[in-house]
């Protein structure tokens, strides 16, 4: 279709014991494509995928680099253990940037082909830097070491269509759309910045494209910003050993035994192959995590309109295989097929809707106040085809509807919009409004940070108001999880490195519902111990949800059961059969270490990875409003006199308030001393030179940033 | 559909079959490449082989096991990428691997081991129950 502007030959490199030992440059101004090497150095310190990532872009950028200069990248990895197909979620790849939303590096991985079939062409890791002239395409043909950049203004831009079309003009037949994996974002990322990328793969059985999603930070807008409509690529050939695994045996027996315990407890745990994440619905709203309106309370009583049998029995396909890798008998990628849109430029089409997935039912149903779940399927449906980050989506929607509540901003300020909570068709619209670049959704897309900026000096809104309402962290919003009476989790959330994303760390049973961690030491040991161990899947190449969304039947008689010890030992077997290494599962931790504080100095480089950086809104740590304690009156009543040795009886409920929020704002104080010391950090949250040599990341560049902090 | 069965009370557990079936495909006498297993219990012998009941048909994360004509449950090889999930979940524990192998195996009701067996144990049954 589009002219050919660039054609590159390369010779794929043999992968060996998981690693291409290649990485592939493009740079977008001058068409420039370069092989790079990957260095003994970098697997070392870095391991792979997010390691490899952050490395690349340390040395792109410079402090001054913000997400739209020429100089900023998207890297991507998949890791050394992606591609194998004998375990559940091995086809991970991590994507890192700089944030439009946050300024500093954001991390996001993805399922999907993309990344394995990457590797498989031969690169390990895929820089992308510059900005084209023109829009453009890039395809990878792995089989035939062909790289070629093409115009791409004439296809069309939102995923649904483009990566059909796409993957139809790549495969020779239909047997070959398998081998077709199609990276893409949508209209929606143009006038955003919460940009996400679709990474694509193709359902032989349903013969549509399947979409997995890099959502967080805005990766689809700066791909949008380089003038890049999508990346292909090709392989033809994935076998159970493209990965020149040391010990194919182990990879074969741990396998076979972890699809046992699929097939075995599945049904009776989670009923990932049902319902994907979206499971833990109602258990959320009983235990009052489910963020509703704006995370104003914890659930609804409406909630059961939303609840996982409704989503299984009434419009999620049931009983086919839904991985979005081989080999990921977990299949949790569920879908509606056949939905009919009713909406927007696609109205009276019927299309499939890959979700909802957990945070796609919590944030665009209960905490936007909608408890329909056919609107919750076509938010679902429009944020995925136009690109949106339908978490920074909803957590940022559910901002501005609670300014409209409170009467912070009114309709005639977003255009007409009615966006009470609830009205799911003024969601829509608005979607449809950023997709256009029109009326309200020129700026609902920017994100908390900016719109609470926007509200208070164009709009006039109280900024104190705004800041403990806006749930928003270092410039990222929070994902759908209400976590008001877990300390634990308030710092999972708020010290993440990226900001306020769970997949560092979910405490929030540990520590609310089975009270295992009660101290502040121990609060700060499992904000060591999960954020190092859950970096490491971004490393390799792997999922997180077959570590714990299922757990040997005998998991509870171990001695750390949320630690899933069995599961931990099989990525030990696994990493060390692929690799032909001999780690341990405290080399695990120590690889992610590695990892986990150069992301912290990065952050610390851009300007953002001090204490004050770490805080967050009230809304996360206590109720805001006067509505907000009375919906848990008896409850916090209860912590006044047991916490603080206050009468409630004698206070009004202002007073209750503020003496509530004192207390808890301490609370927070304290936990960050606590995280800090664990983490061998300043009170400021610097790392300190000892950490680094300590895990041996007192790399020269390192302790230049963080010297002058000390 | 044709299915392999097996007549308890005739069955000595002299292993032709396996050793029938091994050299049939994969030309060797190691019964862990046999797709039909004699499983001894208190002199009685027990056959573990493919019902072709088909539960993996659907669940197979590359889609490449299918039924054919005949209603013999069959892989794809050169779909299969061997993840092994339909090892995982074969709830007979007649679905096998074996490490020098990309795809895994299973009866296909092919009649060789049948034709091997000295006491007329096995055969091959043709049925026209309803397929999934």
């Amino acid at each position: 279709m589009g002219t050919i502007i660039k054609d590159y030959s390369y010779t794929p490199a043999k992968i060996k014991r998981g690693y291409s030992g290649k990485s592939l440059y493009i740079n977008l101004s001058d068409l420039r494509i370069e092989q790079k090497e990957i260095t003994e150095f970098m697997k070392e310190k870095f391991t792979g995928g997010k390691g490899f990532d952050l490395w690349y872009l340390w040395h792109a950028v410079t402090p001054e680099t913000r997400w739209d200069s020429p100089e900023n990248e998207i890297v991507m990895s998949v890791g050394p253990l992606g591609g194998i197909t004998q375990y559940a979620g091995t086809g991970k790849t991590l994507l890192c940037s700089i944030s439009p939303l946050t300024d500093i590096p954001i991390d996001s991985n993805v399922g999907g082909y993309f990344g394995p079939l990457l590797k498989f062409s031969g690169w390990d890791a895929f820089e992308l830097q510059g900005k084209s002239e023109k829009e453009i395409l890039i395809f990878i043909d792995g089989n035939n070491g062909r790289i070629q950049i093409e115009e791409a203004e004439e296809y069309p831009e939102d995923t649904h269509l483009l990566a059909e079309e796409l993957t139809k003009k790549y495969a020779e037949n239909e047997d070959d759309m398998v081998n077709v994996s199609v990276v893409c974002s949508g209209s929606g990322a143009k006038h955003s910045y919460m940009g996400m990328l679709n990474f694509s793969f193709y359902d032989p059985r349903r013969k549509v494209c399947r979409f997995k999603q890099a959502a967080r930070g805005g990766l689809g807008t700066i791909l949008h910003d380089k003038k890049v409509k999508a990346l292909v690529v090709k392989y033809r050939g994935v076998k159970p050993n493209l990965n020149d695994a040391a010990d194919i045996s182990t990879i074969n027996k741990v396998g076979v035994k972890y699809h046992k315990e699929v097939h075995d407890l599945d049904h009776k745990q989670n009923k990932m192959r049902q319902i994907g994440t979206a499971n833990t619905i109602m258990i959320m709203s009983q235990y009052d995590l489910l963020p509703t309106r704006n995370f104003q309370t914890g659930g609804d009583p409406e909630a059961v309109k939303i609840s996982p049998e409704v989503f299984i029995n009434e419009w999620l396909t049931q009983g086919l295989h839904d991985g979005c890798w081989y080999g990921c008998t977990m299949s949790c990628a569920k879908c509606a097929d056949h939905f009919l849109i009713t909406t927007g430029p696609y109205a009276g089409q019927r299309v499939t809707v890959d979700g909802p997935e957990y945070e796609c039912a919590a944030g665009l149903g209960a905490n936007l106040g909608v408890f329909d779940p056919q609107a919750i399927l076509e938010e679902n449906f429009y944020c995925d085809t136009y690109g949106i980050d339908l978490i920074s989506f909803a957590t940022c929607t559910a901002f501005i509807m609670e300014c409209y509540q409170r009467g912070q901003i009114t309709r005639e300020q977003m255009g007409g919009l009615d966006l009470r909570f609830g009205n799911s068709q003024a969601v829509l619209e608005l979607m449809h409004q950023i997709s256009r670049g029109e009326g309200f959704g020129r700026i609902a897309g920017l994100g908390i940070r900016k719109l609470k900026k926007i509200f208070v000096e164009e709009f006039g809104a109280d900024p104190k108001l705004l800041q403990d309402i806006g749930m928003e962290v270092k410039g990222l919003e929070y994902s759908e999880y209400a976590h008001k009476e877990s300390l634990a989790q308030q710092g999972g959330f708020a010290m993440a490195t990226k900001g306020p994303q769970h997949d560092e760390a979910w405490l929030i049973f540990m520590d609310m519902v089975n009270k295992q961690i009660p101290t502040f030491e121990d609060k700060a040991n499992a904000l060591y111990y999960f954020p190092m161990f859950r970096t490491w899947f971004g490393l390799v190449g792997l999922c997180k949800l077959p570590w714990n969304d299922l757990v040997p039947a005998d998991n509870y008689k171990t001695d750390s059961p949320a630690k899933v010890p069995e599961h931990v030992q099989n990525y030990v077997d696994i990493f060390n059969a692929v690799t032909g290494k001999h780690i341990d599962k405290e080399e695990l931790i120590l690889q992610s270490e590695r990892v986990y504080q150069f992301q912290r100095v990065f952050s610390v480089r851009m300007g953002k990875g001090e204490r004050k950086d770490d805080y967050p809104p009230y809304r996360s740590l206590g109720p805001v409003s006067r509505e907000e304690y009375l919906s848990r009156q008896e409850l916090y009543d209860k912590q006044l006199r047991e916490l603080q040795k206050l009468d409630p009886e004698t206070m009004d409920l202002d007073e209750k308030i503020a003496a509530t929020r004192r207390y808890r704002e301490d609370q927070y104080e304290q936990l960050m001393d606590a995280v800090y010391r664990r983490r061998g950090w300043t009170e400021n949250g610097i790392p300190t030179p000892e950490r680094l040599k300590a895990i041996g990341m007192d790399l020269p560049e390192l302790l230049e940033v963080i010297e002058p902090k000390l | 559909m044709k299915v392999l069965t097996h007549k308890q009370e005739l069955c000595t557990g002299c292993l032709e079959c396996e050793l029938a079936c091994s050299r049939a495909y994969f030309k060797t006498d190691d019964r862990n490449y046999s797709a039909i297993r004699i499983i001894e219990n208190n002199k009685t012998y027990h056959a573990n082989m493919c019902t072709q009941c088909g539960e993996c048909i659907n669940m197979c994360t590359a889609n490449a096991i299918y039924r054919d004509r005949n209603g013999v449950v069959r892989i794809d090889k050169k779909k299969c990428v061997g993840c092994l999930g339909c090892v995982g979940f074969c709830t007979e524990l007649v679905m096998f691997y074996a490490d020098d192998l990309e795809v895994p195996f299973k009866c296909i009701a092919c009649d060789i081991c049948s034709k091997a067996c000295p006491e007329g144990a096995l055969e091959i049954l043709v049925s026209r129950v309803k397929e999934n």
